[in-house]
Parts: C-alpha cells; structure tokens; sequence
C-alpha cells in the first residue's frame, strides 16, 4: 500500500510534467492540423534557459529559493515562448498553404535544427544542477517502506494546478481564448471577421511553448541533469498523450498526460524500469488501433 | 458604395468569373441571381478575397480593397454572411455573436447585440445553446446576426434561404428588409430564390456561367420573360 501510494505521487508529478508538453501539441494540431515535431525541442530549450537562469541567479548571490524560482520561471517563459514564436514564423508560416507534408517535414527539420543547436552552444555532455529543493514530509510510515512527498514534488504539481486553471481560463473567457477557438473550428470564417487568424496561430505557439519551458524547468529541479537530447523521447511521450487523451483536446491532453505519466511510474515501479518507455508506446499503438479519436477526443463529423 | 470592376476568379485552372462587373450603391439591395454553378458564391468569396481575383477590382467607397488580407476586410466595413451559414458549431449563440462583433466598436456592444437580438428573438431564447444544435433557420438567423454585429456598411449575404422552410424564408426576407430600411443597411444578396430576391431588391443582376447577362430594376427583372422561363417558372423560385 505504501509502495503503492509512492508511485502514485511519482507518477502524478511526472504526468504533470508530460501535460504541460502535450497541451502545446493539442492546440497546435486544433488549430492547423498540424504536429509540431519540434516542440519537444521547444521544451528542451526551456530546460537549457531555466538551467542558465538559475545558475545566473545563484552567481548573483540569490540565496532565497523562492525569489530564484520565480525569476527563473519567468525569463524560461517569456524566452522560450520567443523560440516558440520564432519557429512558427521561420518554419510554418511559409508554407501555410502548402501541402500538408511540407509543414511536417518543415517541423522534423526544426526539431534537428534546435538539438544540433543546442550541442553546439551547450555542449553535448549531460549538465547538472545542484538540488535546490530539499526536504519534504513523509505522508506514511510503513515498517519497510515510508511514503515521502517532496517539497519539489508539491510545487510541480501546485504550479500545474494554477498553470491549468490561468490557462482554461484564457481559452475559455477571454476575447483571445475566443478567437483561437474560432479560429479552430473555420479559420475562413474567423478571418472574415476580422479576426487576424496568423496572429492566432503565433499566439497559440507561443501558449504552447510557454507551457513547455515550464515543464522543461520543472524536469531540471526534478531529474537534476538535462541534455540536448531529453526533448525527443519527452516530446514523444507527451504526443502519445495528447493522442490518447484525444488530439485536439485540452482536457484530454492533461488527462493523457497523467496517464503516461501514472503507467510509467507503475510500470517502472512493479515491472521493469527498462520496459517503461515500451509500456508508454504500447499505449499509443492501442490507442490508436482501437480508440484512434481518444478518450476525450470527438469523431470528426459535424451537423451541417 | 462597393464595385466590382471586371473581375476574374476561380480555383486553379477552372476559370469561374470572366469580367464580372457589379455595383451596389448606399441603402440599396441589389440582388444576383444564377443557377447552380454560375459563380455567384465565388464572387463574394472573391470580394473578400479567396479565391483572389486574377484580374479586375473590387472597390470599397473608392479605396481599392481587392489584394487586402481577408481580416481587413470586416475592419473596412463589410461583413459576410457566408454560404452554409459557417456557424461556430462548438461555441455557444453568444460566442458566435462576439466573434462577430470583433470588427466593431466595443462601445457598441451593448446596443448592437440588443439590437439582433430584438430582430431575431428566437437567438434570445438560445443564447447559451451551442451553435451546431440550432435548426438550419435559426443558424441562418445567427449568420446574418453575427454579420451585423459589427455594423457594417455593406452586407454580403450568400443564399440565406437554402435549406429552408418556405414560412422561415419569408420570415429571414422580412427581416433583411426590415434591416434595409430601418438601417438604411447596404444589402448584396446572392440567391438561386430568385422570386423573392427579386422582389425584395432595388436591382438585380443574372449572373450565367460566370458572366452578368442582364441587369435591371427587381420589377424589371420580375418581369422579364426570359427570367420568368428560366428562374421563376418551374425554376428553383416557383415553389414560392
């Protein structure tokens, strides 16, 4: 029961870290049908500057974690999303128009661009970060096993929570949640009045980049080493999730994301640690075969 | 107050307009009638710019709108109520009101969404209902109000009687013209209806394989033998 509870907490955290990712491919592939292959990347990036931007701030004689949190938190966003921008307006916008494979291939090349990108500055060996966190309380004391939540544990999931909520709300009340859904559902008709739908568009990446990056930082207090290379096999799994949860989908993607995120901890934790990712996989080949719109997706008919 | 001048437009190599020219002057309702096919859908889409035109003009009071970028458009003041009505289906009656009003002045907001919902009553009686789940009257219904959420100079309406019950047509005419008038609206209206487009228009104009061949008062046209064979009598218009 301990054991179990333990991987629960795990998975939860990791699955928090996955939604964040996946949102950023749902709302891409709503919007222009599209999936952003280079959004992985987007997140590995995000991990990079949130890295940099807590060592800036320990040199800089930063000695309250929160203070170092928030002011990481902050420049990882707005930088990232900047890449998240950058690439929409470089790699997909010209070929807005084009056949659906150009934007793919487009997005592949980006993704190679930002790892290749990343090695050269940063070097291609594993970077670590001292453990700013420590601590955390111990929920249940078991004869052999005690179940820990940790401080960081807690402000992952805490700051997904409102990250979730500050984000439903954007969708869902405000004039720009409300164009993006229009824009979603018949971009012509949102142009014609007079919505700038290409704004949109960059404003979607950027959401989506913005939630990455928090993801990434949140990847580097929790693992505390990043590489070029986390944002293929991250940016795979939160894909995987965003189509079990149904493409397209918000909710679903967050879903999808605690999903993953529960199977790999459980998996790793009562099976084989080496199989997890083969576990996450199978899910997206399941998925795919028997519920291909996903758990919350919707089958693309429409009354007309 | 809009011209067209000209045009040619199509999709790829299929040529569907070839030199259409058009005017609609202020507080009219200027009609075009054609059969299926003829390109009357294609030419509002070509005023708003998709397809665009490969030759010709469009003129919006003069300034040339013809190469702008299409969300300009409702910002320059004209609104579309398009063909199949491209109702917001996963957003609320509401919403989809909003969106229409994302041209207009916010300080006539207030007013404006009170002013469609008095026309249309029955949108009231559904505003939170999700756009997909009207009847094809009532989407028609939200089509023309959210076009008109943003006060526009000029209304492109694209067959609002497709689809629809012969008592809910007349009602949506009774309802453009009641826009016209007490507005003072400039109305552009497309429609295969050509008995009752006609007779609600100032003038018309027949629209045959992507060309106008004729154009006249509403009167004239209605009375026009060679409409009356091809458009009215036994034509989509004789049900009416």
């Amino acid at each position: 029961m301990e054991y179990f509870l333990q991987q629960l907490i795990n998975g939860l955290t990791l699955g928090a870290i996955y939604g964040l990712i996946a949102i950023g491919y749902t709302m891409v592939y709503g919007i222009i049908r599209m999936i952003n292959f280079a959004h992985g990347e987007i997140y590995m990036l995000g991990a990079f500057i949130s890295l940099i931007a807590f060592l800036v701030s320990t040199l800089l004689g930063g000695t309250s974690v929160a203070l170092g949190l928030l002011a990481a938190l902050v420049s990882t966003m707005v930088l990232t999303a900047l890449y998240g921008w950058a690439v929409e307006r470089v790699a997909y916008r010209p070929l807005r128009n084009a056949p659906k494979l150009a934007p793919l291939i487009s997005a592949i090349g980006m993704s190679i661009v930002l790892q290749n990108f990343s090695q050269l500055t940063q070097g291609a060996r594993v970077k670590p970060l001292p453990p700013l966190f420590k601590g955390g309380i111990e929920l249940m004391h078991g004869e052999t096993f005690s179940v820990n939540l940790s401080y960081l544990q807690m402000t992952i999931m805490a700051l997904t929570v409102v990250l979730m909520m500050v984000f439903t709300w954007v969708i869902t009340r405000t004039s720009l949640g409300r164009a993006q859904r229009a824009t979603e559902q018949d971009m012509k008709m949102a142009a014609l009045l007079g919505v700038n739908t290409d704004r949109i568009i960059s404003a979607t990446f950027v959401m989506g980049a913005t939630l990455a990056s928090v993801a990434g930082l949140m990847v580097t207090l929790y693992y505390g080493v990043i590489d070029f290379y986390i944002g293929f096999l991250a940016g795979i799994k939160a894909f995987t999730a965003a189509v079990l949860g149904g493409i397209g989908s918000l909710p679903g993607a967050m879903l999808g994301g605690l999903l993953i995120g529960l199977i790999e901890a459980f998996w790793s934790g009562y099976f084989s640690i080496e199989y997890k990712d083969v576990a996450a996989f199978s899910i997206l080949v399941l998925v795919l075969l028997f519920r291909p719109t996903g758990l919350l997706g919707r089958p693309e008919v429409e009354k007309i | 107050m809009l011209a067209v001048e000209n045009l040619h437009s199509g999709y790829g190599r299929i040529q569907a307009l070839h030199g259409v020219s058009v005017e609609v002057k202020k507080g009219e309702i200027v009609t075009l009638i054609g059969a299926n096919g003829a390109g009357k859908t294609t030419l509002l889409m070509t005023i708003c710019g998709s397809p665009r035109a490969t030759k010709g003009r469009v003129l919006l009071d003069g300034q040339d709108i013809t190469q702008l970028p299409m969300h300009k458009l409702a910002h320059l003041g004209l609104a579309h109520s398009p063909e199949g009505r491209r109702i917001f289906a996963r957003m609320s009656v509401l919403e989809n009101l909003q969106m229409g009003a994302v041209a207009g002045n916010p300080d006539h907001y207030d007013e404006d969404l009170d002013k469609v919902l008095t026309l249309f009553p029955r949108l009231k009686e559904r505003i939170n209902q999700r756009g997909g789940t009207l009847s094809g009257g009532e989407q028609q219904m939200l089509a023309i109000g959210r076009a008109l959420m943003s006060r526009p100079r000029v209304l492109l309406l694209d067959e609002p009687s497709l689809g629809l019950a012969p008592l809910v047509v007349r009602h949506i005419f009774e309802m453009i013209k009641q826009i016209n008038q007490e507005q003072g609206m400039t109305v552009f209206l497309v429609e295969q209806n050509a008995h009752h487009a006609l007779k609600l228009a100032h003038r018309g104009y027949v629209l045959v394989n992507g060309r106008v061949t004729l154009t006249g008062t509403g009167a004239e046209l209605l009375a026009n033998p060679e409409i009356r064979a091809h458009y009215l009598e036994g034509g989509h218009g004789a049900t009416a």
